[in-house]
C-alpha cells in the first residue's frame, strides 16, 4: 500500500458511510456477548433485511462500550445514544424510531457514566468494526505508520515517544521511550517486539477488550515500534483464554498484510515488518516478561533472574522490546498528534489516560478510561455510580494479585504510578475491584495468596513454598483456627517473599496481605478472637454464654 | 582477564573479571550458602539461599549470577540475611518428607548441614506431609522424591554434561515434580546412560545409589570440576 | 492409554496428516513446541502420551521436556473431556459474587457426571459476574437454580435423544 491508496481508501470508506441513513454498533466483546449480545446482533440483521434497508442501514459488531454490567449495549450514529439492555425484541424500536421504549436505559455522551471518562484508547468502540480494516483506516488508521515509515527517521519516532511521558500501562510503569531507547542502541543485528497480552489478572479486562474491539490499533503501534527499534519481527502473546481476542487479532494480521500494512516494503519504504501469534495455554506467571519469553520459545514459563534485561538478551538472546498491549495502543496516537499532546494529558509525571476494568459492588461495571491521576471517587462513585442501594463501600482493590486495597480514606488520592505504592498498593493493569461492607478483608487476602499459590511457577524456593505457608495460615484465620504465633510468621513470610523471590509473582504475591493488615488489622485481630466481621467466613460458632 | 578488587564481609578480596560473587567469594575462603548451584553447571538462581546485600543496590542479588564489579562492597552474612535463609531451610523441610534418620546420605546431605549451620533446630511451619512415591526400578539407583528440593542440578548435569536429558521438572508450582522421559518410571528411561551423573549431584539424599545402607552413602561433587576442565583442555585426546 | 486415540480410519489418518503439516510448517522447530500441543489437542481433545512421544521425535525434544511443558500449562489436557465441559469463573469479581458456591454445588450435583467441572480466572465479563462457561458457551449472572435448569436441560434432551433412537 501507498499514502495515496490509504487516503484513498479512508475517503472512499468515510463516504460510504456517510451515505448510510443509520449504523447501528452491536458491542461484540466477551461481557456484552455472554449478555446475549449476539442475538440482539442476528436480529437486527434480520429486521434491517426484512425491511430492504440494506445499503441504508448497517448493522456492526464493535469495541467495549463500557457500561457492561447493563449489556447488551448497542450505539446508534444517527441518534449519538447508546442503549443498555437491548433485546432482540427492540430492533424493531432501534430501526423505525420509538425511543420511549429505550426510557431509563438510553446513555447519551453528557451521561454521568462517559462524561467523566477520556476516551483515547477507547475512542473507537461504536465505530469501528473490529473485523473491518476499512473502519478503522476510515477513521484514520495506519497514517501513523505511514508517517513513521515515510516521514520520520527511528531515532525521531523514539524521541517523540520519551517526548508523550508515555509509562509502560502493564504496571510496572516503567518509561517507555527509554525502554525503546535501550532496544534501539543495541548494536545486535536481529531485534525483537513483543506485545505482552497476557493478562492474567483475576478480574482484568482491558488489554483482551481493546483487542477485541480496535486490534488494528495496536498492530499498528507494535509495527511503528518495529521501525523506531530496527526489528523485523514482532510476536503478540495473547492468552489461551480469550478465544475472541485471539479470533480477532488473526483477522486482523490477514487483512494488514493483505493491504501491505504488514510484511515487506511497508509504504513503498525499506522497512519490513511481520507480527506473529503466539497463544498461551493457561499460566499468570507467563505474564512475566522472561517467563512470557521462554514461553514463545517453547519453553516450560518459568522467568529467568534479570539482569539481563529483555531489551539487552531476549528472545533468543536477541534485544527485545516487550511492552503491553494499552502501551502499544497509545503509540499511534503519540506518532500522529506528538508526544507533547499526550504529555499534556493526565499527571505530569503519569501522562496519558489508563484503561481500567471496573468490577465488584458497584451501580455501573465495565471498561472505563480515565486520564491518570483521576480520583477513586470520581472512578467509583461519579462514573461507577457508586455501591448498590444498601451497600458501604468498604475499599477497592487495584493491582490484583500484586496489588493492594484502597480504603474509604483514600478515596481521593490521585491514581497514578507514583501516589498508590505509598498507601501499599499499585496501579497494575487496570483491574479494579469495588468492596462493601460485606466483603471480608482477610478472606480477600486469602482468594489472592490462592491465586499465586496456584500460579507460582515453583522455581524457586520462597514463592513455591512460601505461598503454600502463607496460604495456611489465612485459611486457619478465615476458619478460626489461628494462633496468634501465626500472625507473626505471616509477616515474616511476607518479608521473605518480598525480598527473596526470584520474580514479580514471589515478590508481590505479600501485597495483599499487608495492605490488609495496614488498613484493616481489626479484621485480622477479630478472626483470631473466632469472628468474622463481615460475616463471610464461615467460622463455627461458640455456644452463646 | 583483568582483576577486580572488592569488599565482602569487611575484607578487600580480587577476583577476575567475569567471576561472581560467590565464586570470588568462595577462592577467599568465604562460603555463601547455596543449593542450586554447582560449579560446572548452568546457573539457576531458585533456591536463593545466596542472596546477598550489595551496597548500592536496593534488592538483594544472587551471588551465584552477580558478576563482581570493581570497588563492590558486599555483605553476606547480616542478621536479615541469616534469618532470611534459616526460613528458606525451613520451607524446604516442611515441603516435603525429611526423615534423615532412615536416609542414606545422612551426615554427609547439603540441605542437613545447612540447616544446622544455619542453627535451625526446629521447624516452625506446618507440615505439608505430602503423599510421595519412591522410584526403585532403575537397577543401580533410586529416587525419593520426599527428599527432592527441586533444586534441578540432575535436570541440569543430565543435560549440559551427559547430554542424555533424562530428567525434567513437571507440574509447576507446589506440584512440580522431577520426571525421566513421559513419566515413565527411570528403569524404563531409554534415554538415561545410566551414567550415575545426577545421583552425584544431588544435594540430598533424593537421588541415591542403591545398596547403601543409612548414612552410608557419600557423594564425589569434584567429579564435576575435573570432567569440565578436561573437556576444556581436551585431556583425554593426549 | 496406549495408543493414540482412533476414532474412524479416515478421520485418524487426516488428524495426523493435519498435525505433521503443522510440524512442517514450523520447520519441525522444536520452539513451536507450545503451538504444536495447542494444534494436537484441538484435534484429538487431549494429549495422550503416545502423540506427546510422536511430538517428541519429530521436533527432536527430549521426551521429559514435552511432559515439563505439556503440564506446566494449565489449558493442556493429558485426560480426555467427558461430554459436557463447565468452567466456573473465578476471578476476583466472580469469587466475590459466590463463584465457589456454584463451583462446589455443581462438584456435588448429582447430574454432573457427563461434566467436567473447571475453574477459571477471569473471562472478561466480570460486570455480569458470578459467570460459568458450559460447552464454551457463557452464562451471565448465573444463580444455582440456574446451573440447575441448565444440567436439567441437558439431561432431559440426553434421554429423549435415545428414545428417538429405540
Ligand atoms: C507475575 C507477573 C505477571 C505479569 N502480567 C502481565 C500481563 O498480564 N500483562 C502485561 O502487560 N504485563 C504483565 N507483567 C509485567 C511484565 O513483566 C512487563 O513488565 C510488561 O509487559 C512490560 O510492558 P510495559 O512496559 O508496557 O508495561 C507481569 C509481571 C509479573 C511479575
Ligand atoms: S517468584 Fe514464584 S513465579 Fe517467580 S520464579 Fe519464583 S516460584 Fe516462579
Ligand atoms: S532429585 Fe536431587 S538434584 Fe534433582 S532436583 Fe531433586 S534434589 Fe535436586
Ligand atoms: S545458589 Fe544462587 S540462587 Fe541458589
Ligand atoms: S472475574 Fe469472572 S469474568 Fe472477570
Amino acid at each position: 500500500m501507498t499514502g495515496e491508496v490509504l487516503a484513498q481508501t479512508r475517503d472512499t470508506e468515510r463516504e460510504r458511510q456517510a451515505g448510510l441513513r443509520e449504523r447501528i454498533a452491536c458491542c461484540s466483546v466477551a461481557g456484552c456477548l455472554s449478555a446475549g449480545g449476539g442475538e440482539v446482533r442476528a436480529a437486527l440483521e434480520k429486521a434491517v433485511n426484512a425491511r430492504g434497508l440494506d445499503g441504508q442501514v448497517e448493522v456492526i459488531g464493535t469495541g467495549c462500550l463500557g457500561l457492561c454490567s447493563q449489556g447488551p449495549l448497542v450505539s446508534s450514529a444517527a441518534t449519538r445514544q447508546v442503549y443498555a439492555g437491548v433485546t432482540p425484541e427492540d430492533s424493531a424500536a432501534l430501526l423505525d424510531g420509538g425511543a420511549g421504549r429505550f426510557q431509563g436505559r438510553t446513555l447519551g455522551p453528557d451521561h454521568p457514566f462517559y462524561a467523566g471518562q477520556r476516551r483515547l484508547i477507547l475512542e473507537n468502540s461504536g465505530r469501528v468494526d473490529p473485523e473491518r480494516i476499512q473502519d478503522y483506516i476510515a477513521q484514520g488508521g495506519y497514517r501513523a505508520l505511514l508517517r513513521a515509515a515515510s516521514a520520520m527517521s527511528p531515532a525521531e519516532i523514539v524521541a517523540e515517544v520519551k517526548r508523550s511521558g508515555l509509562r509502560g500501562r502493564g504496571g510496572a510503569g516503567y518509561p517507555a521511550g527509554l525502554k525503546w531507547e535501550l532496544v534501539a542502541r543495541h548494536p545486535a543485528s536481529d531485534r525483537y517486539v513483543v506485545c505482552n497480552a497476557d493478562e492474567g489478572d483475576p478480574g482484568a479486562f482491558m488489554n483482551r477488550s481493546v483487542l477485541e474491539g480496535d486490534p488494528h490499533r495496536v498492530l499498528e503501534g507494535m509495527a511503528i515500534a518495529g521501525r523506531a527499534v530496527g526489528a523485523r519481527q514482532g510476536y503478540i502473546y495473547a492468552r489461551g483464554e480469550s478465544p475472541l481476542a485471539i479470533a480477532r487479532i488473526r483477522t486482523a494480521i490477514a487483512q494488514a498484510q493483505r493491504e501491505g500494512l504488514l510484511g515487506g516494503r511497508i509504504f513503498d519504504s525499506d522497512f519490513q515488518f511481520q507480527i506473529d501469534l503466539r497463544i498461551g495455554a493457561g499460566a499468570y506467571v507467563c505474564g512475566e516478561e522472561t517467563a512470557l519469553l521462554a514461553s514463545i520459545e517453547g519453553r516450560r514459563g518459568q522467568p529467568v533472574p534479570r539482569p539481563p534485561y529483555p531489551p539487552e538478551r531476549g528472545l533468543w538472546g536477541c534485544p527485545t522490546l516487550i511492552n503491553n498491549v494499552e502501551t502499544f495502543a497509545n503509540i499511534p496516537a503519540i506518532v500522529e498528534r506528538g508526544g507533547a499532546w499526550l504529555a499534556a494529558i493526565g499527571a505530569p509525571a503519569s501522562p496519558g489516560t489508563k484503561v481500567f476494568a471496573l468490577a465488584g459492588r458497584v451501580a455501573r461495571a465495565g471498561l472505563v478510561e480515565v486520564p491518570v491521576g483521576t480520583s477513586l471517587r470520581t472512578i467509583v462513585m461519579d462514573i461507577g455510580g457508586g455501591v448498590p442501594a444498601g451497600c458501604e463501600f468498604k475499599a477497592a482493590q487495584t493491582g490484583g494479585p500484586a496489588g493492594g486495597c484502597i480504603p474509604a480514606a483514600f478515596l481521593d488520592l490521585p491514581m497514578d504510578y507514583d501516589t498508590l505504592p505509598g498507601i501499599g498498593s499499585m496501579m497494575g493493569s487496570g483491574g479494579l475491584i469495588v468492596m462493601d461492607t460485606s466483603t471480608c478483608m482477610v478472606d480477600v487476602a486469602r482468594f489472592f495468596m490462592e491465586f499465586c499459590m496456584d500460579e507460582s511457577c515453583g522455581k524457586c524456593v520462597p514463592c513455591r513454598a512460601g505461598t503454600v505457608q502463607m496460604h495456611g495460615i489465612l485459611r486457619r484465620l478465615t476458619r478460626g483456627e489461628a494462633a496468634a504465633s501465626d500472625m507473626s510468621m505471616l509477616e515474616e513470610l511476607s518479608r521473605l517473599l518480598k525480598e527473596t523471590s526470584l520474580c514479580g509473582l514471589g515478590l508481590a504475591a505479600p501485597n495483599p496481605v499487608l495492605s490488609t493488615l495496614r488498613h484493616f488489622r481489626n479484621e485480622y485481630e477479630a478472626h483470631l478472637a473466632g469472628r468474622c466481621p463481615a460475616g463471610r467466613c464461615s467460622i463455627p460458632v461458640p455456644e452463646p454464654v | 582477564m583483568s582483576v577486580r578488587t572488592l569488599e565482602v564481609d569487611g575484607r578487600t578480596i580480587t577476583a577476575l573479571e567475569g567471576q561472581t560473587v560467590f565464586s570470588a567469594a568462595w577462592d577467599s575462603g568465604i562460603r555463601i550458602p547455596r543449593l542450586c548451584h554447582l560449579g560446572g553447571l548452568s546457573e539457576a538462581g531458585a533456591c536463593r539461599l545466596c542472596l546477598v546485600e550489595i551496597e548500592g543496590q536496593k534488592k538483594l542479588q544472587p551471588a551465584c549470577l552477580t558478576k563482581v564489579a570493581e570497588d563492590m562492597v558486599v555483605n553476606t552474612a547480616t542478621p536479615a540475611l541469616l534469618a532470611h535463609r534459616r526460613l528458606i531451610v525451613e520451607l524446604l523441610l516442611a515441603e516435603r518428607n525429611h526423615v534423615c534418620a532412615v536416609c542414606v546420605l545422612n551426615g554427609a546431605c547439603e540441605l542437613q548441614d545447612l540447616a544446622a549451620q544455619l542453627g535451625v533446630d526446629h521447624v516452625r511451619l506446618r507440615p505439608q506431609y505430602p503423599s510421595l512415591p519412591v522410584d526403585l526400578s532403575h537397577e543401580r539407583f533410586g529416587l525419593d522424591h520426599n527428599r527432592c528440593i527441586l533444586c534441578t542440578r540432575c535436570v541440569r548435569v543430565c543435560d549440559e554434561v551427559e547430554g542424555a536429558h533424562t530428567w525434567d521438572v513437571a507440574g509447576r508450582g507446589r506440584n512440580s515434580r522431577i520426571i525421566s522421559d513421559l513419566g515413565e518410571p527411570w528403569g524404563d528411561s531409554g534415554s538415561c546412560t545410566s551414567c550415575g551423573k545426577c545421583v552425584q549431584v544431588c544435594p540430598t539424599g533424593a537421588l541415591f545409589s542403591k545398596g547403601r545402607t543409612v548414612a552410608e552413602m557419600r557423594k564425589d561433587r569434584g567429579f564435576l570440576r575435573y570432567i569440565m576442565t578436561a573437556r576444556e583442555k581436551k585431556l583425554w585426546i593426549s | 492409554m496406549d495408543e493414540i486415540p482412533q476414532t474412524a480410519g479416515a478421520a485418524h489418518d487426516e488428524r495426523e496428516q493435519i498435525l505433521d503439516r503443522a510440524m512442517a510448517r514450523h520447520h519441525n522447530s522444536g520452539d513451536a513446541l507450545i503451538e504444536i500441543l495447542h494444534t494436537a489437542q484441538q484435534l484429538y481433545g487431549y494429549l495422550p502420551a503416545p502423540l506427546l512421544k510422536k511430538i517428541a521425535r519429530r521436533l527432536m525434544l527430549p521426551p521429559s521436556r514435552v511432559l515439563g511443558v505439556a503440564t506446566f500449562y494449565h489449558l493442556f489436557r493429558l485426560e480426555p473431556l467427558r461430554k459436557h465441559s463447565a468452567v466456573v469463573c473465578l476471578g476476583t469479581a466472580c469469587y466475590e459474587a459466590g463463584g465457589t458456591e456454584l463451583l462446589e454445588g455443581l462438584r456435588q450435583h448429582p447430574g454432573s457426571g457427563d461434566w467436567s467441572v473447571a475453574s477459571g480466572r477471569c473471562v472478561g465479563s466480570c460486570g455480569l459476574a458470578p459467570i460459568v462457561i458450559c460447552d464454551g458457551r457463557a452464562m451471565a449472572r448465573v444463580t444455582a437454580d440456574k446451573l440447575e435448569a441448565r444440567l436439567r436441560e441437558d439431561h432431559d434432551r440426553g434421554s429423549t435423544g435415545t428414545d428417538a433412537g429405540h
